[in-house]
């Protein structure tokens, strides 16, 4: 072997004897592995935040052109779900927290008890989710499937929403806008939910590997990093919910 | 650019004219925009040379035959400082100098005689305001800056003519506008240069530069009878405009007469000048584009009406304040009069002001 | 060995290519399909974007030799528009945006930094998989009828005009982005969290300060092409409004959303191939880059710029004139960095001790024709210039001359450079210098002419022309002709040189640099033990300490 590569530490060459299993070989020690993985999942978080940048540049720019159509668009959301799915949400959140203390704790049973109940949260908010887009489609709201301005054109038409608001019937080519507030509803609640399912689906692997003590043996990392990304998901929900359902609502 | 020496000038636009590496120049701001591009080649030049000379010089006193031990030069700031301001400098020049010119381009003068273009899959469309029309060419006269207002059917297009040195998109949903003088008669180049599908390098023609007669004669040629506002005036009354936009003092809707470049202030609060966007908007998207005081009834046009249309009724609108226009008849082969341009904006459009037709 | 070369090569008489190494630690398809070895995958890159290389450059001959003569008689102008717009596609997305990062950053950062492998060696295996689904992609579409919207997508041509294949390419480049992400990803986490004791930033090569760079353009710009690709779909598909104006949407929306990844993805393209130039020419000079620190902000500093010029793409589509000013003027911002290190570059030859390898040959290629096609960008990003010359071929001849004679030929010096570290072998000297100077002339016959042809007004993307323009076209196509020759003798010598070029021993340049204290080819896990670093980058006099002290044999590990 080369011998020009002087000296090394001592550290690593009698670490390796007492490493933990999971340490991954390429790495010096548990807490660079442990560090390199937390670092890479908050700069993946933020590859995502970009994502989701195009739509909110998309939306903004949208509402301030169309303030009216997206008014009435959103008063077609129902406030009252939406909040409970912020609660939901923010409460999985705590949960989730809770289970990274667990697993730093070494609690294996109280990990899965919050794994398990993030999941079952998790499953509510895509319960009540697609409720809502079951209102949605009933009241053809859905751009691109039969799209109907029926309800803002006019709004007695929709009396429980006219009801609350009192709404005033928009012209037809402001109207035709209220198509843009949909799909821009859909596709950010849409990609929302897409990685809520894909967060509730590792949720389901993690709980598995929970139940076998993966976590509470002291490599929690993998729990630490997808609460980071749980957390995440949850605060896209806040702007969401802010930016869709509480256009406009003051008396 | 005129106080650069004649002399110079003149042998710097012929070299540059003869040398076959630009389009002929053919308009006023050609020349100026041969120059900045002259400029920066002459930069360009001297920048690669002295790369190429240093690059060359040091491959040949420090080859490792000659200079077999090399001296480790760590860097010098001042060389860093020397090398970052210059270029900046230059570029810098070039940034102010490009941005008066660009300025310049996309600044009409008020006194612009205005031709609309519309571009589809795969053709332009010329609409003079005498009613003339034009397919994958254009005529202008010289000596006269032309304002071209330009929208797409469809897709994106790209109006480009070398020799005057100009380009503009015409998109889908909004006019975009770009003026020149021509200076020089004869037939030049027109392409589109925005890739639009299968035939997009079939969707060029020619460019006509005429002299003011010869211009004058085309246009008396080329007439159908109608000019853009007369078809617009017909096209009003047939969509029923003027049910709403008439002279009335209980009219739903405000009058057009002398609208154009007028300040309008609108519902929202907001205030606008009331050019050829606004009054394209105004007929698809009313409703956010009602002036103060009326209500917001009136109907789109969106999918009704084709780009000519708009062009036709904006156009109409644009003439609603001039006796000329109402009163024309058949001669169509006259130049509109050099626009005169607003003095006092207003603030609300006046009621009744007389030449418009109910 | 020829006495003007730099390296005394004084273990090269007795050196043997090393029993133990990453090609033969394992065997057998599986080994390598399933490797997380970042040598390994960098060789799976290599293999195929050297393939769609190819694939693209098959579809830049078609369209040179269409545009032989004015008229579109060489293939239906339908035929002609998917072979332009694949052409950019495959180019950009499947050669370009991973070329050196790809190969020769996967291979060599770790090395470089002292660590056995990248952070994330499992993601670096997917991302190659992301990548191979990608060009899988682009292949299915091209087979089943292409796609001709122009590797733009401008809207509504995109979106509501075109009957071809715009969804499976969307697809295509949108994994593809994924695999992007993902590389950038690694190498910002393996850059910040596993260099190895004594190794700060600023000893780091400024090949990885390039690839740091050019990383955080990877992960932060990405994902916007990748939202934008998705809204083009549900436009195209079930017609949601965000770009189409009788709905109220913009297609200036899509331009701003795409521009802000495709010009931060011109830096990401870039930017690697400066740092190879910078390894380069400091080996053959036998001196420390000029101006290090310089380098090394200069590349961060591109990186930061770029994302805040993406509307000089826009000049004429009727954005406002006072947004014209900004982009312009940040435009000229941007440019400063790339001749600081062209400057920098050149004065590191000074008092320097020169020689001529293959390498230096593409590296003084790359230094010209780089800042030829930088200093023609200003002219375009000049917003009064851009009115005459966007949308031409000017526009053509300027990304030809930054991408192929600049970043392209960065690659090939690169590939040249580190060939025997990565193979063990020396690379036949004369026919590769032969190749890179028919590769300079090839290309500048090939691209300088379309520089006139773009002042005099021709368009890009045209199938036919007025025949004004047809003696240039046809210089254009004879240079290609060589081009393609300077191209194809590579693949030849290199794969020639694995079995019969030359032992290369540990350091047959002589070069600084971690990866070059280690055997040819390295071990699996790049060092034994832990290197610390205890010396500046580019120290030309430690080096020499270290062969003053250390036996001159070969021996292999196992």
């Amino acid at each position: 072997m080369p011998d020009n590569l002087v000296h090394s530490a001592d550290a690593a060459s009698s670490a390796h004897d007492e490493h933990p299993p999971y340490l991954r070989h390429h790495f010096n020690s548990a807490e660079q592995q442990a560090d390199a993985s937390n670092f890479a999942m908050w700069l993946f978080l933020l590859t995502e935040v970009m994502f989701f940048g195009g739509l909110f540049t998309a939306y903004l720019i949208y509402r301030n052109w169309y303030f009216p159509a997206f008014v009435a668009g959103s008063h077609q959301l129902n406030v009252v779900w939406g909040a409970t799915n912020t609660l939901v949400l923010i409460l999985s959140s705590f949960t989730m927290a809770m289970g990274v203390w667990c697993a730093e704790t070494r609690r294996r049973k109280g990990l899965v008890l919050c794994l398990s109940l993030t999941f079952i949260l998790g499953l509510a908010f895509l319960g009540i989710k697609s409720v809502e887009y079951r209102e949605k489609i009933e009241k053809h709201h859905v751009p691109g499937f039969h799209y109907s301005m029926q309800s803002f054109l006019d709004p007695q038409s929709d009396p429980e929403v006219y009801a609350e608001y009192h709404d005033k019937p928009l012209t037809p080519d402001m109207a035709v806008h209220t198509e843009l507030y949909f799909s821009l509803y859909f596709l950010m609640t849409g990609m929302h939910a897409l990685h809520m399912i894909i967060g509730i689906g590792i949720l389901g692997f993690m709980i598995l590997r929970a139940r076998a003590g993966a976590y509470t043996a002291g490599h929690v990392t993998f729990v630490e990093n997808f609460g980071l990304y749980w957390h995440f998901v949850d605060i896209i929900w806040i702007y969401l919910f802010a930016l869709l359902y509480l256009i406009s609502r003051h008396a | 650019m005129s106080h650069i020496s004649p002399v110079l000038w003149q042998f710097l636009v012929k070299w540059l004219t003869n040398s076959g590496l630009l389009p002929p120049e053919a308009s006023k701001i050609a020349p100026q925009m041969d120059a900045l591009l002259f400029f920066m080649v002459l930069v360009s030049l001297i920048g690669l040379t002295i790369v190429a000379l240093l690059v060359t010089s040091f491959s040949i006193l420090y080859n490792k035959k000659r200079h077999p031990v090399a001296v480790q030069v760590e860097g010098s700031t001042l060389l860093e400082a020397t090398w970052t301001i210059i270029p900046l400098g230059l570029f810098l020049v070039m940034f102010v100098w490009g941005a008066l010119i660009y300025f310049r381009v996309f600044t009409p003068p008020a006194n612009a005689m205005n031709i609309y273009v519309v571009g589809k899959q795969w053709m332009w469309k010329a609409e003079h305001p005498g009613g003339q029309h034009e397919i994958n060419s254009l005529h202008v006269p010289t000596g006269r800056a032309v304002q071209l207002t330009l929208i797409s059917q469809d897709v994106f297009h790209s109006f480009s003519i070398p020799a005057f040195r100009v380009k503009r998109e015409a998109i889908p949903g909004r006019y975009t506008t770009v003026w020149f003088e021509a200076t020089k008669p004869g037939t030049y180049h027109l392409f589109c240069t925005q890739y639009c599908g299968t035939n997009h390098s079939q969707m060029i023609g020619d460019v006509v530069v005429l002299t003011p007669e010869g211009y004058k004669k085309w246009l008396a040629e080329s007439t159908n009878g109608m000019s853009l506002a007369q078809n617009g005036e017909r096209l009003f009354a047939s969509l029923s405009c003027a049910a709403c936009h008439n002279a009335r003092p209980d009219a739903r809707g405000p009058n057009l007469a002398n609208v154009y470049g007028a300040k309008l202030t609108l519902a929202t609060g907001g205030t606008v000048i009331a050019d050829d966007a606004y009054l394209r908007e105004s007929i698809l998207n009313p409703s956010q584009h009602v002036t103060q005081g009326y209500q917001p009834i009136m109907p789109t046009y969106q999918g009704q009406i084709s780009e000519e249309g708009v062009i036709a009724l904006v156009e109409y609108i644009k003439n609603l304040d001039s006796d000329y226009r109402v009163q024309q008849t058949l001669t169509t082969t006259d130049l509109p009069p050099e626009k005169q341009v607003k003095t006092s904006p207003t603030a609300t459009v006046p009621p009744a002001h007389g030449k418009v037709k109910p | 060995m020829s006495s003007d070369t730099i390296v005394r090569l004084p273990d090269q008489a007795t050196a043997r290519i090393p029993k133990d190494n990453y090609l033969t630690r394992e065997n057998g398809i599986l080994s390598w399909l399933l490797t997380s070895d970042h040598k390994r995958i960098a060789i799976l890159y290599l293999a195929s974007i050297t393939f769609f290389f190819f694939i693209g450059g098959a579809l830049a001959g078609l369209i040179r030799l269409e545009l032989l003569t004015p008229q579109s008689d060489l293939m239906a102008t339908d035929t002609y528009n998917k072979v332009f717009t694949m052409h950019g596609v495959i180019m950009i997305f499947f050669f370009l945006v991973p070329s050196v990062p790809a190969t020769l950053g996967n291979f060599l950062i770790p090395m470089m930094i002292g660590a056995k492998d990248l952070a994330l060696p499992r993601i670096n295996l997917l991302s190659w998989y992301l990548y191979m689904a990608g060009g899988l992609l682009a292949l299915y579409t091209m087979a089943v009828g292409g796609v001709d919207t122009g590797w733009t997508f401008t809207t509504p041509l995109s979106t509501h005009y075109v009957n071809t294949n715009v969804l499976t390419t969307g697809l295509a480049v949108f994994v593809a982005g994924f695999s992007s992400i993902f590389t950038g990803l690694n190498f910002v986490v393996t850059i910040h969290k596993m260099r190895a004791p004594g190794m700060t930033w600023f000893r780091l090569p400024l090949f990885v300060w390039a690839h740091y760079a050019a990383s955080i353009l990877m992960v932060l710009a990405t994902p916007v092409v990748a939202i934008s690709i998705v809204l083009i779909a549900l436009e195209r598909t079930i017609g949601i409004g965000v770009f189409d104006p009788t709905k109220g949407g913009d297609p200036l929306l899509f331009q701003h959303l795409f521009w802000f990844y495709s010009h931060p993805a011109v830096y990401i393209m870039i930017l690697p191939g400066m740092g190879v130039i910078s390894e380069v020419i400091s080996t053959f000079s036998r001196k420390r880059v000029f101006g290090y620190t310089a380098v090394a902000f200069s590349s961060v500093a591109i990186a930061v710029f770029g994302f805040f010029v993406w509307a000089h793409h826009m000049f004429i589509m009727g954005i406002s004139n006072y947004a014209v000013l900004v982009f312009s003027l940040l435009t000229m911002l941007v440019a400063v960095p790339s001749a600081i290190k062209i400057f920098n570059w050149t004065f590191t030859l000074y008092k320097g001790s020169i020689t001529f390898e293959t390498p230096m040959l593409y590296t003084f290629g790359f230094m010209g024709l780089f800042t030829i096609g930088g200093l023609t960008g200003v002219f375009l990003g000049t917003s009064g210039t851009d009115i005459h010359l966007t949308e031409t071929y000017f526009i053509v001849a300027h990304f030809h001359f930054v991408m192929v004679g600049g970043m392209l030929m960065a690659f090939l010096a690169g590939i040249h450079f580190w060939w025997p570290k990565i193979t063990g072998r020396m690379y036949p000297e004369k026919i590769s210098q032969l190749a890179a100077v028919v590769t300079f002339i090839g290309f500048n016959f090939t691209f300088f002419p379309q520089f006139i042809l773009g002042t005099l007004g021709m368009p890009r993307r045209y199938a036919s022309y007025p025949p004004e323009f047809q003696i240039l076209n046809v210089f254009s196509t004879a240079g290609a002709t060589i081009l393609g020759v300077g191209y194809l003798l590579p693949v030849l010598y290199l794969v020639w040189s694995l079995k019969y070029g030359a032992v290369a021993g540990n350091n047959p340049w002589q070069a600084t640099g971690l990866e070059w204290q280690t055997q040819s080819p390295p071990l699996t896990e790049n060092f034994v033990e832990m290197p610390i670093m205890d010396h500046e980058a580019y120290d030309y006099e430690w080096l020499e300490k270290q062969e003053r002290e250390k036996e001159k044999e070969v021996t292999s590990a196992g």
